[in-house]
């Protein structure tokens, strides 16, 4: 349950930036290989905001999806997972391009 | 004035409004939720280069044996390499008492509630130690094959444990943190006459999901395989430089 943690991140990152002022929305990205349960986060930021800035705030989270480049032959491939092959040759030695994301992208505040 | 664009108050359309209602302003963020994390692990990463400690960061799920390896492994070669360990647990201090009756200098962290160890909670468990004479440090991490692969602690490298009692498939079921190891031990192979593990199939998967990982069979109770690894730690160690991991 690192989510737990992870949306603990989230909070104090956006009491940061808002210094003092009423969190509406919060706008996250998390990649699809990033390990990061999104519906888990939701679960957590209830919890995680009681009692901050971002009490009663949105959460907005935006699934990243995953894609590699083909080292052997570098065709740009949509994956699922560290194990999928790239989908042109079939080779496993890719360079992933995005799917790793865990970022705060904006707040809006009052 | 209008604090978005700095225009006046007449009429104007490009895409905010000034009502009350309308008050809401957008703060560009742009920063990694494992941010913070990730500079103690810098910080701990420069604190280990400085003092010339290779680090490990030993994960795997519960039961591997990754306490079985170290005391195998600080037995071994407590008299060729100054070790230290800290211990990471959600409850007890009994896998540091284990480590302790080696006589190598240890500290166990209790996660509590936590799932993982992260780069705070090692960069406090290391004050512990005299840095400046230790050789190499092994972080043996909370068992879970999940969590821990997200937080960068400052290691040079992660090892990962499968045991073959375990399915031959978790590396395909746990990808992340086989993808982010750079030596798997496989141990418990002492078993393999009577465990259905297929072997070969375990490491086609692990190199599907990190095609770059190095795969050493090992048991710690028999001993077998074990020079292997003390010959890649003794390598990776002694190649140690400027804070970077030694290519393998």
């Amino acid at each position: 349950m690192h989510e737990l943690a992870i949306t603990q991140n989230i909070v104090e990152i956006c009491e940061a930036n808002a210094a003092g002022r009423k969190v509406r929305t919060v706008h996250v990205e998390i990649g699809e290989l990033s390990g990061v349960v999104p519906e888990a986060v939701d679960f957590c930021f209830e919890a995680c905001s009681r009692e901050t800035s971002l009490h009663g705030a949105r959460l907005r989270i935006d699934r990243v999806p995953a894609r590699a480049r083909c080292r052997t032959c570098a065709a740009e491939s949509a994956i699922r997972s560290y194990h999928d092959p790239c989908s042109a040759c079939g080779a496993y030695q890719l360079d992933i391009l995005s799917g790793e994301e865990l970022r705060v992208k904006q707040l809006e505040v009052e | 004035m209008c604090t978005d664009c700095g225009c006046g108050p007449a009429p104007h359309h490009h895409g905010h409004g000034h009502g009350a209602e309308d008050s809401a302003r957008t703060v560009a963020i742009e920063t990694d939720i494992l941010s913070k994390n990730d500079r103690l692990a810098r910080g701990n990463r420069a604190l280990f280069a400085k003092q010339g400690v290779f680090v490990l960061n030993l994960v795997s799920s519960p039961g591997s044996g990754k306490t079985s390896i170290l005391e195998r492994s600080l037995r071994d070669l407590r008299d060729v390499h100054h070790f230290a360990v800290v211990e990471g647990d959600q409850q007890t201090d009994n896998d540091a008492a284990r480590i302790a009756a080696t006589g190598v200098p240890v500290k166990q962290v209790n996660t509590g509630a936590g799932c993982h160890l992260d780069a705070h909670m090692v960069g406090h468990a290391v004050e512990h130690f005299d840095l400046s004479s230790l050789d190499i440090l092994l972080i043996e991490n909370v068992g879970n094959l999940v969590c821990p692969a997200s937080f960068d602690l400052g290691e040079h490298h992660k090892v990962v444990v499968l045991s073959v009692t375990e399915g031959e498939d978790k590396p395909l079921k746990y990808p992340s943190m086989f993808h982010h190891a750079d030596l798997m031990l496989l141990n418990k192979v002492d078993l393999l006459p009577h465990v259905d593990f297929d072997v070969e199939r375990c490491k086609a998967f692990a190199r599907q999901v990190n095609p770059a990982i190095r795969i050493l069979e090992v048991s710690s109770k028999s001993g077998q395989g074990m020079e292997a690894w003390y010959a890649w730690l003794g390598r990776a160690a002694g190649k140690r430089s400027g804070g970077r991991g030694p290519s393998l």
